[in-house]
């Protein structure tokens, strides 16, 4: 993102973050969220380790601290 | 039994082995079930005679007559236990393949007799997906099994893998395996849920998208519509991450119990150690986890001798899963 690969963010909610993201970097808004406010189903979003899609989505809560991380789902086929 | 007819025979039944010494905690257990004892050396060996036993049952593929020819994406083991298939039924078989793969990899295919194209390495499995997808619309008299997409890839685990689990470890309360085409979880997955729906399966994702430099837009983005089908978001409990680092410790602290194994099944076990690590004092639980491969293909990566930090950023380049 602008050449970064990591940096800070403030929001409560994994959504936050990415909509707060989106007003940083207004051209990425539709590689990340849906125009419901959804994740973009090619779109992977962790929180530390953890998928949040599996944590609440979008409304899953962060603290002080987390790391998010942000990546395009792959085909893996090897394992 | 120890007298077979065919190789093919020998797919499946493979063991578990209790690697609780490596568990953070006591009062969780851990089952590693060895996939690598099949014999194209994988789990994907029950993933190719699933699929290529259904193209012959609905006669898109008709064995013993010759010249048929079958292509498939592959960043290795699906290629490899295809390869072995098709040379015992007949068949001929082009594999899609990244160039930046281990080169074992290659050269197990080229025992088996099979053809390699190359795909981009910078395009990752992704690459190889889209590649064989177009070489398959211009030569529709090539069979495309397309493991992906295919029912017979989770088919093969809820018929064989999964009930050999509660077979052996009936007390299992977690099951933990790499997600890839998703068929080991979705099959796995599904038979666990029907039979023993307390048990939580976790899927173990390695961070490909760091390395995999051509997906510069989340529209070259893939989800396996074998997920998709077998409604994944709801069949998992929960999705972790491991990365490189964390894979490469992990394989080698399975080498410290005699088990020597692929690096994806390296990530498959840190994935399991975070799922113990969740697990309360005052409650037992016992994990299995699938221990895809073993290492023998990855030595080139000099994964157990070099130091980790360069076996690290090699990953960053070379596709290790």
């Amino acid at each position: 993102m602008g050449g970064e690969s990591v940096i800070a963010v403030e929001g409560d909610t994994v959504g936050e973050v990415l909509l707060r993201l989106t007003t940083t970097y207004p051209g990425i808004k539709g590689q990340l969220l849906n125009d419901d406010g959804t994740l973009h189903r090619f779109l992977n979003v962790y929180v530390n380790d953890d998928d949040v899609r599996y944590l609440g989505g979008v409304q899953a809560s962060i603290a002080n601290n987390d790391e998010i991380t942000l990546l395009p789902a792959v085909a893996g086929g090897a394992w | 039994m120890t007298r077979y007819a065919s190789v093919l025979e020998l797919i499946g039944s493979t063991p578990v082995v209790d690697v609780s010494a490596l568990s953070p905690k006591a009062n969780v257990a851990i089952w590693a079930k060895l996939e690598g004892r099949n014999p194209a050396g994988s789990v994907k060996d029950r993933v190719a005679l699933s699929l290529v036993e259904a193209a012959e049952r609905d006669g898109r593929l008709i064995p013993g007559q010759g010249g048929q020819t079958l292509i498939e994406p592959s960043s290795g083991n699906t290629g490899i236990a295809l390869a072995l298939v098709c040379r015992l039924r007949g068949y001929h078989l082009k594999v899609v393949l990244p160039t930046n793969v281990s080169p074992e990899r290659r050269q197990l295919l080229e025992v088996f007799g099979a053809e390699i194209i190359d795909s981009p390495g910078n395009e990752g499995s992704n690459g190889a997906v889209r590649l064989a997808q177009a070489l398959s619309a211009e030569n529709p008299e090539w069979v495309f099994l397309y493991q992906y997409a295919n029912p017979a890839n989770p088919l093969a685990h809820y018929n064989s893998t999964a009930p050999e689990i509660v077979a052996d470890v009936p007390e299992i309360t977690h099951f933990v395996a790499g997600l890839g085409t998703s068929g080991t979880l979705m099959g796995v997955g599904r038979f666990l849920k029907e039979k023993l729906p307390h048990v939580q399966v976790w899927a173990v994702e390695p961070p490909s998208g760091e390395i995999v430099d051509g997906l510069r837009s989340l529209d070259d983005g893939y989800v396996p519509p074998i997920f998709i089908d077998n409604n994944g978001e709801e069949l998992l409990d929960r999705k972790i991450i491991v990365r490189p680092r964390e894979s490469i410790e992990w394989t080698r602290r399975l080498s410290e119990l005699g088990l020597f194994v692929g690096i994806s099944s390296g990530a498959a076990m840190a994935g399991a150690v975070k799922c113990a690590r969740t697990i309360p004092d005052d409650e037992t639980a016992t994990i299995v986890v699938i221990i895809a491969d073993d290492g023998w293909k990855y030595l080139s990566t000099g994964a157990w001798s070099d130091d980790i930090d360069e076996v690290v950023e090699r990953a960053r380049t070379t596709i290790y899963f």
